[in-house]
């Protein structure tokens, strides 16, 4: 596996709310274990530090429930309707989040995407504008959707994609963690075929550094930290008007996780 | 959006992003709140259950927080209206309830509404003053029962004062949050007809329409004679045609449209809808994605309400404004059409769809067997197979139901058949594994197990795969019908093989499903709670399957962890199909589901009068399906609506397959039916 990641404060604003947060585990031996990539970012919002502290906080409230309970599924060849399923992890870890965040950051409020990397498959978690993207040298895939309310308008075919990019109140979540009551979650899963390369953002990087840069950059680069560093670069060149975090991913090709035992 | 757009409608749009003056004051219910950079839509908290009981003109309930700046209890103003307390506060406007003492002898009651002065900005106060001078202006021509009149309106020290009539009653938000269970189609009706007259009075103002723009169940007051009255005219506006101004209005209710900026009177029907779908489903749509009433079916939440009723909303809710009514005049007569508007019971939504289509169904033909028929038909070639528990395997010519051929085992046959290789294949309860020519139904080979066999057979890589209940899932070579390799199980299997690229899974009674090898070396296993009846299903690299322990599994494919699981009403015998992202499966709680196959979230669920044991097959955009009712159900793949259903004489477990617009099952009344699809 090769990661690279990066987030930096722009160039307009003083502080930076996003957080990310990056784990990376082998296990090599008799049983072996596919390469794990755990990968969470989170953009907060809200006045008075509250948007970067409610953006730390869920990232690692939402690390800590996913950690506490993915070695069971890891672990062993025999699994059982005893432990929870790996979507119950990811959206348990989101509500865990959403209780802290509303209990501890009254008025601030977060994105917050995770993906859960297992060999070649990806298991993705979304609330928010944060996007998840699969990346390869044919183009860009977008994952994720946005909880926004222009981004349900072009959903339903009552605005132009042009139109909402324009929009004034573009930035109008309907969802995030830290408001409303009850949290809902978005999962995906995808699997990634060799070239494929899996980014995170904050909408830093793709209000401003479009679909054909980003896969530009992605194959032009040495690495995937150096990929990283190049938008940062280019998302500060085009304004830097919005903290920018990004997160690649990529499989090695010893991502299969059949094996015997 | 803040309180600064929502009393800014007509204004340039940075206008209505300046930030409140006070992000900490962030506490009025219902509206929005800008933080950082970013707007987030502001939790709609539901109006407390002690809500003020009466409430004219003026948003939302009191906020304790804010009471700075209030008149107290006795003040008088120009020397006639005594306050007598507070109704109702926004971030802007406070309503009081007062007494007009130009009338001594008798208590005449009315309600003020004061414009607060909230902003030190000159610019966004002027422009405050103008709308509440606005909201006057407009109020004062109308004239409607519906409509509070205007009193008077003046200006004392730098507040703005509107005098209007007083209501008392409740509004339908207050009301709703305090009334158990669902308001009745009926009453719901008759406030929807009431709300039509007076959306058709303001829409066919001369020279133009006025739009109300804030159409929410707050806005609506029920005064104690139970007639309606529309109140908080702060937002409505003259209609100039094509005009573009920002959004306003509130987020839940409002029309797309009115997030580009165009506010018609069409706009008013669909925030009617909305407002109707709150009534009825009691689901609060500042709670909700925004728009997202259609993937929220009302009959879900509330199945009393009509079929009828619920069309007539979903038309108001049209996104696109041409294919709503095109007045509240039009909407009104739809109304008026429903059976609970003329005081008769409601049709249940149930039972609506079933006059959609008789079951006056043409059997194609139909075949009687001696026993019952639990196996499910396979068809190839124009031939069926299907097994029966008279010991025969039945050969039919699928188009005329003509008997071509039949092959005697020793037993009853549960297990369904498969062609390969000019061959039938399938189990018997006589314990053995069968292989027949496909042609003439002469015998090639039998091989024997040490249990009785239900599972079903599949072909792959030369060989045949199948389970028995003597816990042991054997690798049969086609040719000659000699075992590969066999494992042991912890339990009898009865559940049919799936087969991926590189591997085999199947199910045991033991709960266990086991993902071995094409050598059959173990992968992995899962163990369920219960029994794996149900045989699995692969797609999107997941392994789909449902147990008697109550749930619908997915598994990851190459690991065998639960990726999602859903849990029905009762156990899972009914093997699951996907087409596409949706994953269709029974339940012996008697309901058909269709998940999301990627997250396993509840798509629809049909209730049938029986437990679905049978296994879905989709053809065409329908869902057929058998029912120990004794029916066999045909549902829209999308809604899970009934197109139709056909009652046989026993119980329908056989799994139906549909080939060239014929619908094909066994049922336990011994028969084999052929319908048109």
């Amino acid at each position: 596996m090769e990661v690279g990641w990066a987030t930096d404060v722009g160039r307009q604003r003083s502080l930076n709310e996003d957080a990310v947060l990056v784990m990376e585990a082998w296990q090599e031996g008799h049983y072996a274990m596919p390469p794990v990539g755990l990968f969470l970012l989170a953009d907060g919002m809200g006045g008075h530090r509250a948007g970067e502290v409610a953006s730390a906080l869920a990232v690692r409230t939402a690390a800590r429930h996913i950690l506490q309970n993915l070695w069971a599924a890891l672990s062993d060849q025999h699994h059982s309707a005893d432990e929870p399923s790996l979507q119950e992890v990811l959206t348990d870890a989101f509500r865990r989040a959403h209780e802290a965040v509303t209990g501890r950051v009254p008025g601030g409020g977060t994105t917050l995407l995770c993906a859960l990397l297992l060999g070649d498959r990806a298991y993705i978690a979304n609330v928010g504008d944060s996007r998840a993207y699969l990346v390869s040298p044919q183009g860009c895939r977008q994952i994720t959707r946005d909880h926004s309310v222009v981004d349900m308008m072009v959903e339903l075919g009552q605005m132009t994609a042009e139109e909402a990019a324009r929009h004034p109140q573009r930035n109008v979540l309907y969802r995030a963690v830290g408001q409303r009551g009850t949290l809902e979650v978005d999962t995906f899963i995808c699997t990634l075929s060799p070239g494929e390369v899996l980014l995170l953002c904050s909408d830093g990087l793709w209000e401003t550094v479009g679909g054909a840069e980003i896969v530009r950059v992605v194959t032009a680069s040495a690495s995937l930290q150096e990929a990283c560093d190049t938008l940062v670069e280019k998302a500060n060149q085009a304004g830097g008007r919005d903290n920018i975090s990004v997160i690649l991913a990529a499989p090695g090709c010893e991502g299969s996780v059949a094996s015997g035992v | 959006m803040t309180e600064s757009q929502k009393r800014n409608p007509s204004e340039p749009e940075e206008e209505t992003h300046k930030p409140p003056d006070d992000l900490s004051t962030r506490v009025i219910p219902g509206l929005a709140a800008r933080v950082g950079s970013r707007v987030l839509a502001e939790p709609a908290v539901p109006a407390p259950a002690a809500a003020p009981p009466t409430r004219p003109i003026g948003p939302v309930s009191p906020s304790p927080k804010r009471t700075e700046g209030w008149l107290p209890e006795g003040t008088v103003l120009q020397n006639r209206y005594r306050i007598l307390g507070v109704l109702g506060a926004g971030g802007m406007s406070v309503v009081y309830k007062a007494q007009d003492l130009r009338f001594p002898k008798v208590t005449r009651l009315c309600a003020i509404k004061e414009m607060l002065n909230t902003t030190t900005d000159p610019r966004l106060r002027a422009l405050m003053v103008q709308n509440f001078e606005r909201e006057a202006s407009i109020l004062a021509t109308l004239s409607h029962p519906a409509i509070p009149q205007v009193y008077d309106y003046f200006t004392e020290g730098d507040r703005a004062y509107l005098v209007t009539e007083f209501i008392s009653g409740k509004d339908l938000e207050a009301l709703l949050n305090e009334t158990e269970g669902f308001f009745s189609e009926a009453q719901v009706v008759q406030w929807a007809i009431q709300i039509c007259d007076v959306l058709t009075y303001l829409h066919t103002r001369q020279p133009q329409p006025v739009v109300f723009r804030d159409m929410k169940p707050s806005n609506i007051m029920l005064d104690d004679q139970g007639r309606i009255h529309l109140v908080d005219f702060g937002i409505a506006k003259v209609f100039q045609s094509g005009e573009k101004g920002t959004m306003i209005g509130t987020e839940g209710y409002s029309p797309p449209e009115q997030y580009r900026g165009i506010a018609e009177p069409r706009g008013d029907i669909y925030a009617l809808g909305a407002t109707l779908h709150h009534l009825l489903t009691k689901q609060d749509p500042r709670l909700e994605p925004p728009f997202s009433f259609q993937k929220r079916p009302i009959h879900q939440y509330n199945p009393a309400v009509s079929a009828e009723l619920q069309e007539i909303i979903y038309r108001a809710l049209e996104y696109d404004v041409q294919k709503r009514f095109g007045s509240a005049e039009e909407m009104k007569r739809a109304l008026l059409s429903l059976k609970s508007a003329r005081g008769l019971a409601a049709t249940a939504y149930i039972s609506a769809p079933e006059t959609v289509r008789p079951d006056a169904l043409k059997v194609i033909w139909q075949f009687a067997c001696e026993d019952e028929v639990r196996s499910s038909p396979c068809i190839h070639e124009g031939i069926l197979y299907i097994g029966a528990y008279d010991n025969n395997l039945y050969a039919l010519d699928a188009e005329t139901g003509k008997f071509l051929w039949k092959y005697a085992a020793e037993g009853g046959i549960a297990s369904s058949p498969v062609v390969a290789e000019g061959r039938v294949f399938f189990g018997s309860i006589d314990h053995s594994l069968y292989a027949v020519n496909a042609e003439t139904g002469r015998l090639l080979w039998t091989c024997p197990t040490k249990g009785r066999i239900f599972a079903s057979p599949r072909v792959q890589f030369g060989h045949v795969f199948i389970g028995s209940d003597d816990h042991r899932f054997y690798a049969v070579n086609v040719a000659n019908g000699r075992v590969a390799w066999s494992v042991e199980t912890e339990g009898a299997i009865r559940s049919t093989p799936a087969i991926g690229p590189d591997a085999i899974y199947f199910g045991d009674e033991a709960g266990i499903l086991n993902a071995v090898g094409v050598n059959g070396r173990l992968l992995w296993r899962f163990r369920a709670r219960r029994a794996l009846t149900s045989s699995p299903a692969i797609a999107h690299d997941l392994l789909y399957v449902g147990s008697q322990d109550w749930f619908v599994y997915a598994l990851d494919l190459r690991a065998g962890w639960v990726v999602w699981r859903y849990r029905t009403d009762g156990p899972v015998v009914s093997s699951p199909t996907v087409v596409g992202n949706t994953l269709y499966i029974g339940s012996a709680d008697g309901h058909v589901y269709a998940l999301d196959a990627t997250n396993g979230y509840l798509v629809w669920r049909y209730r049938t009068g029986g437990q679905v044991t049978s296994s879905p097959t989709v053809h065409q955009g329908a869902v057929y399906v058998g029912s120990v009712d004794g029916c066999l159900y045909s549902l829209d793949a999308q809604t899970g609506q009934l197109r139709w259903r056909f009652q046989t004489g026993g119980p329908v477990v056989s799994s139906p397959r549909a080939v060239n617009d014929i619908v094909y099952f066994g049922s336990l009344d011994h028969n084999v039916y052929a319908l048109p699809i």
